[in-house]
């Protein structure tokens, strides 16, 4: 079973690829909740249009999404320029950049079943809390959030699993660097590139496939006691 | 108390509304799509009227020359709705303190005391979903009552039960009207709640409000049957229990210049009781008939005659302070000779005034008045 043991190299790239989706997840869940809500609930001029670039980075070449990055948030890019200049943070072939790119290609994963699942809550729902005094944060935070954590739960793990397996936005954006940016999935490219890598893909196929299989389990474990809780019985 | 003189617009409606009430029990009655929801969200604060002023007690709810437009949260008015509304997440006991712990409303009123009085003792740690439609109505109401309202909204509570869940429930609003202490604004389409719960009657129709006032004046008047619907015509009396016949199962009812007897009511000698009869029920003879099996016959005076096209006639008949209706056809208005100030002599079967007309709500005296 030699051959199962994972090399330094490809521990690296585990926990690496763990802590670009971990941090993809924490910065764009709340605004993929936000949108989503916002999406759900109001109608304003130009929805159409907030809809369409929302969902643009599912439909573009993911390698066009990563070029775009690129050119915005590069070195000389006017966003990258202005964050170095202002607040001295880069995203530029780091581990932070492999984050973005990785959080941009999630987001309209995630927007999509959460906008779902806050469309499903009643909407008269929120009058009747703001009817016995609750402000609209606290209706939102305390009758809808809950009703619609299943959704914003599927919506979070797709989201995962698309950040741990981004590839294309992420090798145009912050390219394959070892430590820094070569997450799983690129580390499985390069090793497919090496006439004797063979076997380093294989092992790391094993793994993605079985951290992808947890996040599946664990999710739908969460769920069930998410819709026991709001299914009935006991407090 | 709650002064409404608004316009507004919803959909296909134009709504045009105005009424006042001195408080107890106001009935908002009309037909379905005749604006009463659209009317209570705009009292409520949830839909903004065009243009015009609402205020209660003291307070200027809306106002459209001020611009003043008080939010739902500042309105403290407990919304009962009628698809009842329960938080699907919480339990029984967080929904009712709802208000306390989320709308930051201290609350005067003690959570025992309204559980006690709304029944829900058995049913603090249960879910919405796992309680009957009634059972909900009544935590409903409970969480509207825990938010310290200055006034209360009951938007057809009982529409969507079924008549076993109503006659359920019905006690239950009974006592809250008495007990409650604020006032109330009960939405229905239906005439029997209606006379059974309320003091001041508002009339909607087609978003316009032609009449209101004291409920029995308003249930005697013949000039809005289209309104409060022919068929259930009625007038509502009042009066105090004499005595209760055992034997045969009978109740008198003394309503000042007449003794009515009508079937066991559950109640004692000395209750102030609420009755309706509909003007259906009730003939009309010029002298005493005999050999009869009708045990409510008296005499009375009267009053009007609705002039009308149709077969039939809406005959008011004063009996002592009391207003009683009758519908007969013009053909026997014209054979008997009936004008007003005739003295007639009324007959009503006892079995007509069936269980759910009486009440044992507040005596019709002291009424409000227009």
């Amino acid at each position: 079973m030699d051959f199962l043991t994972l090399q330094p190299a490809e521990w690296q790239a585990l926990l690496l690829t763990l802590k670009v989706a971990f941090a993809a997840l924490l910065v764009v869940l709340p605004l993929a909740i936000l949108v989503a809500y916002v999406l759900a609930r109001y109608r304003f001029p130009g929805h159409g249009m907030v809809n369409a670039l929302v969902h643009l980075p599912l439909v573009l070449p993911p390698v066009v999404t990563g070029y775009v990055l690129l050119l915005m948030f590069g070195r000389k890019g006017p966003v990258g320029a202005f964050l170095a200049d202002n607040f001295g943070i880069s995203f530029a072939f780091n581990w932070m950049g492999a984050a973005l790119a990785a959080g941009v290609m999630a987001f309209p994963l995630m927007v999509r079943p959460i906008r779902l699942s806050f469309e499903a809550v009643d909407p008269k729902l929120e009058d009747a809390a703001k009817s016995l005094g609750a402000y609209r944060i606290v209706a939102f935070l305390t009758i809808t959030l809950p009703l619609a954590l299943p959704g914003i739960l599927g919506g979070a793990i797709l989201g995962f699993a698309k950040a741990m397996g981004e590839f294309g936005a992420t090798i145009t954006f912050v390219s394959n660097i070892p430590g820094e940016t070569r997450t799983l999935a690129l580390a499985i490219y390069t090793a497919t590139q090496s006439p004797s890598g063979d076997v380093a893909a294989f092992r790391m196929t094993l793994v993605a496939t079985f951290v992808a299989f947890a996040a599946l389990i664990a999710s739908e474990l969460l769920a069930r006691r998410l819709r026991r809780g709001i299914g009935g019985g006991h407090a | 108390m709650l002064d409404v003189d608004i316009t507004g617009r919803l959909g296909a409606l134009d709504l045009q509304a105005r009424f006042a009430s001195e408080g107890g029990v106001t009935s908002l009655f009309g037909q379905s799509g005749s604006g009463k929801t659209t009317l209570t969200n705009m009292i409520a604060g949830l839909t903004r009227p065009t243009t015009g002023r609402i205020t209660l007690g003291d307070t200027v709810l809306f106002d459209s020359e001020q611009g003043t437009d008080l939010p739902v949260q500042a309105r403290r008015i407990g919304h009962v709705f009628q698809d009842a509304r329960l938080f699907p997440h919480l339990s029984v006991k967080s929904n009712l303190t709802y208000a306390r712990w989320a709308g930051r409303r201290e609350g005067t009123r003690d959570l025992n005391e309204v559980v006690d009085l709304l029944g829900l003792r058995h049913l603090m740690s249960r879910k919405p979903d796992t309680l009957s439609g009634g059972e909900r109505q009544r935590v409903a109401i409970g969480r509207a009552l825990l938010s310290d309202p200055r006034l209360l909204i009951m938007d057809e509570p009982l529409a969507n039960l079924d008549q076993a869940r109503r006659n359920d429930i019905l006690p239950y609003l009974d006592r809250l009207c008495v007990e409650a202490g604020i006032p109330i604004l009960y939405v229905s389409h239906s005439i029997e709640e209606v006379a059974r719960l309320s003091n001041t009657l508002v009339i909607l129709s087609d978003g316009q409000t032609p009449a209101y006032g004291p409920v029995a004046e308003m249930l005697a008047r013949t000039d809005l049957g289209r309104a409060t619907g022919r068929h259930e015509a009625g007038a509502l009396v009042s009066g105090t229990v004499v005595r209760v016949d055992t034997q045969w199962g009978l109740t008198h009812v003394d309503i000042g210049g007449a003794v009515l007897q009508i079937p066991d009511m559950a109640a004692i000698s000395g209750d102030k009781v609420r009755l309706r009869i509909r003007a259906r029920d009730v003939a009309l003879a010029t002298e005493p008939p005999r050999g009869l099996s009708i045990r409510n016959v008296f005499e009375a005076d009267v009053k009007s005659i609705s002039e009308e096209t149709g077969p039939y006639a809406e005959i008011l008949c004063s009996v002592g302070e009391q207003t009683i209706r009758a519908r007969i056809t013009r053909a026997s208005v014209t054979d008997l000779d009936l004008m007003p100030g005739k003295s007639v002599t009324v007959l009503i079967k006892s079995v007509a005034i069936d269980r759910r007309q009486r009440s044992p709500g507040q005596p019709l005296s002291n009424e409000v008045s227009l």
